[in-house]
């Protein structure tokens, strides 16, 4: 023991990969399992009449949101942490028995938490307020994850050799930050057993906001939640992977720390663009959708900070699958946060609110960004923590002609539905009675719905593929710690 | 003058004093190029490049403390 050289020690690394893998097939099934109601509504009670209350739609919506944006995306983004934090901090988990506890004891009650959560949720018990449906105890549970997550961090940097943080750490930061401040003040709340006088259920509690003010503060949280767990950690990660795997410098780290700075401070303000046309006040819905169009800035210079960073190497993207999946990553974040802006305008608001084209919005962002860039993540990451060479390269390549397919189904068909029933709802005659009714728009939608599952279901095959190739890694051809370097080795 | 208008004045200066700062820390990264320790700031892309953990460290932490 005592003669072996220092090395990196990625143990809470792999648990949390795991995790993600995981977390990402129940996430997406469920998702898929939703998209087939949509299109086909018998689905709801595919196990009979006696379960349809375990089945139905409404009950399986927040399961999946939950699963894939707090499961899947939050486990991704801890194992990548755990990971790139040691590296660029230049120290070992190894070096510190207590850090090393505390990520342990992080997993663990994340583990615990996953499964109250699915627990909860299977059985109707929710504060039904949108990303933020866990009742109060779970909520304690998830401060003190929350809290264990900071001291990785910040007890990371405590011990680190490099004196400088990495842009990557920068935004590990804010993320770490921003999600403790939306977090607590979304989930004020008071078990209802105590708000009533002793009458209500103590399970279930009620929001310290109400009306107009909770929605204020909901969509706050809900932009934000958007803001610091898909975009910032995720932008923390090709920071790293992208100039790694490729072996180019960023094209300009300076562009990098004005565009942290600029996200940072446009971000908040642009929640008032869910909001338009509500009872909110005015001004915030006109801030919201000013602050939303300035918003692509920022955004654009991340992601065209990474395009360039692959200047003149093209050829790496023609070769590799996995810098391919990074490449359309931060394409599809340029697109999502052009899209969002067009969206935010008020006028244009007017027809895309409460339809699919929102719907489709969120997924080319969640489906192309954030899952792209997670599989990449750990595809990178496998070779290195197991110290094999990955699986298969022509799996790799298979999957993801899969997937982009996928997404691409998935979202021409909800801009082209979300359109549709836009103008559906607001068409009428001369005299202001309106055109169409609800299940007119329902009928012409079948056919677009029925797309989307079936993108959805390919997406999904992709997923599973990824994690049998992860899983095949674990026992592929053991590699030499110079075949690390930049390239992941990849099998055939 | 009402709270709104207060509101909405100190809002538009507040906007104003942030665009100058954050143009100001542009025109400051791209004039000066390196920062305070007279690192140039493209050299930081190599913490990511050479991060095992055998590599020197671009700004090693005990150098700087025995400063
Ligand atoms: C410049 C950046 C962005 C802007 C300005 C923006 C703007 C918007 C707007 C206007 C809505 C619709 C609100 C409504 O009418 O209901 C929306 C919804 C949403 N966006 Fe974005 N978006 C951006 C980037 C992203 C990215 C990168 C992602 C994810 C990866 C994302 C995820 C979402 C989600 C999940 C919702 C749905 C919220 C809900 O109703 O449940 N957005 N966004
Ligand atoms: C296998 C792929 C997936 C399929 C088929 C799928 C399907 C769906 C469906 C049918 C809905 C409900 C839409 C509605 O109420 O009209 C939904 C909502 C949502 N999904 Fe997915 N999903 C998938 C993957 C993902 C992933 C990977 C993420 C995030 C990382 C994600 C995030 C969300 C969010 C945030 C919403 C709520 C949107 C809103 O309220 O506007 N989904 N998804």
């Amino acid at each position: 023991m005592e003669n072996r050289p220092l090395e990196y020690d990625y143990t809470v690394t792999k648990m949390f990969m795991f995790m993600t893998i995981v977390l990402g097939i129940v996430g997406m099934l469920i998702g898929v399992i939703l998209a087939f109601q949509l299109a086909y509504p018998g689905v709801n009670t595919i196990l009979g009449e006696g379960l349809a209350e375990y089945t139905n739609f409404s009950r399986l919506r927040p399961l999946h949101t939950d699963s894939v944006a707090f499961g899947f995306t939050l486990s991704g983004i801890f194992a990548a942490w755990f990971y790139i934090g040691q590296r660029v901090l230049k120290v070992s988990m190894a070096e510190s028995k207590f850090l090393m506890f505390i990520g342990k004891l992080m997993f663990w009650l994340y583990a615990v938490g996953v499964v109250a959560i699915v627990v909860s949720l299977f059985m109707g018990i929710t504060t039904s307020k949108e990303y933020a449906e866990f009742e109060w105890p779970i909520d304690i549970a998830i401060v003190i994850i929350w809290v264990l997550f900071g001291i990785s961090i910040f007890g990371l940097i405590g011990i680190r050799r490099e004196k400088s943080l990495y842009i990557s750490v920068w935004y590990f930061i804010a993320g770490f930050l921003g999600v403790a401040m939306l977090y607590l003040f979304n989930n004020m709340e008071v078990p209802t057993y105590f708000a009533s006088g002793g009458v209500g259920s103590i399970m279930h509690s009620v929001s310290m906001y109400s009306g107009t003010n909770d929605a204020l503060v909901q969509w706050w949280y809900g932009h934000n939640a958007v803001a610091f767990v898909f975009t910032v950690p995720i932008v923390a990660m090709i920071y790293y992977f992208l100039p790694k795997e490729s072996g180019q410098a960023i094209y300009s780290y300076k562009l990098s720390l004005l565009s942290f700075w600029g996200l940072m401070f446009v971000y908040l303000w642009a929640g008032g663009h869910h909001l338009i046309y509500s009872t909110v006040p005015d001004w915030v819905q006109t801030m919201g959708s000013i602050f939303s169009v300035i918003l692509i800035l920022p955004s654009w210079g991340s992601a065209i900070n990474m395009l360039l960073t692959m200047k003149g190497e093209w050829q790496q993207v023609a070769s590799s699958p996995l810098i391919k999946f990074m490449v359309l990553g931060s394409t599809f974040y340029m697109f999502s946060t052009l899209e969002g802006p067009i969206q935010a305008i008020k006028s244009v608001n007017a027809i895309a609110h409460f339809t699919d084209w929102i719907v489709g919005h969120v997924h080319d962002g969640t489906l192309g960004w954030v899952g792209f860039m997670i599989m990449a993540a750990l595809y990178h990451m496998a070779p290195r923590v197991f110290k094999r060479e990955l699986y298969s390269k022509s799996l790799m390549a298979t999957q993801f002609w899969i997937q982009t397919l996928g997404v691409v189904l998935y979202f021409t068909s909800m801009w082209i539905a979300g359109i549709t029933q836009g103008m559906m709802w607001r068409a009428h005659d001369e005299f202001g009675n309106l055109a169409y009714s609800f299940i007119d728009t329902v009928t012409v939608l079948h056919p677009y719905y029925t797309i989307r599952a079936v993108g959805g279901l390919l997406y999904l095959v992709g997923f599973i593929m990824f994690a049998y190739n992860i899983y095949k890694t674990m026992s592929a051809r053991p590699v030499e710690e110079y075949e690390l370097q930049n390239a992941s080795p990849m099998g055939a | 003058m009402s709270i709104a208008e207060l509101q909405a004045y100190g809002y538009v200066g507040a906007m104003v004093v942030l665009v100058f700062i954050s143009y100001g820390y542009a025109y400051h990264l791209y004039t000066k190029k390196k920062d305070a320790s007279g690192k140039d700031y493209e050299e930081y892309s190599n913490m990511a490049l050479r991060d095992d953990i055998t590599d020197t460290p671009v700004s090693a932490r005990s150098e700087h403390k025995k400063k």
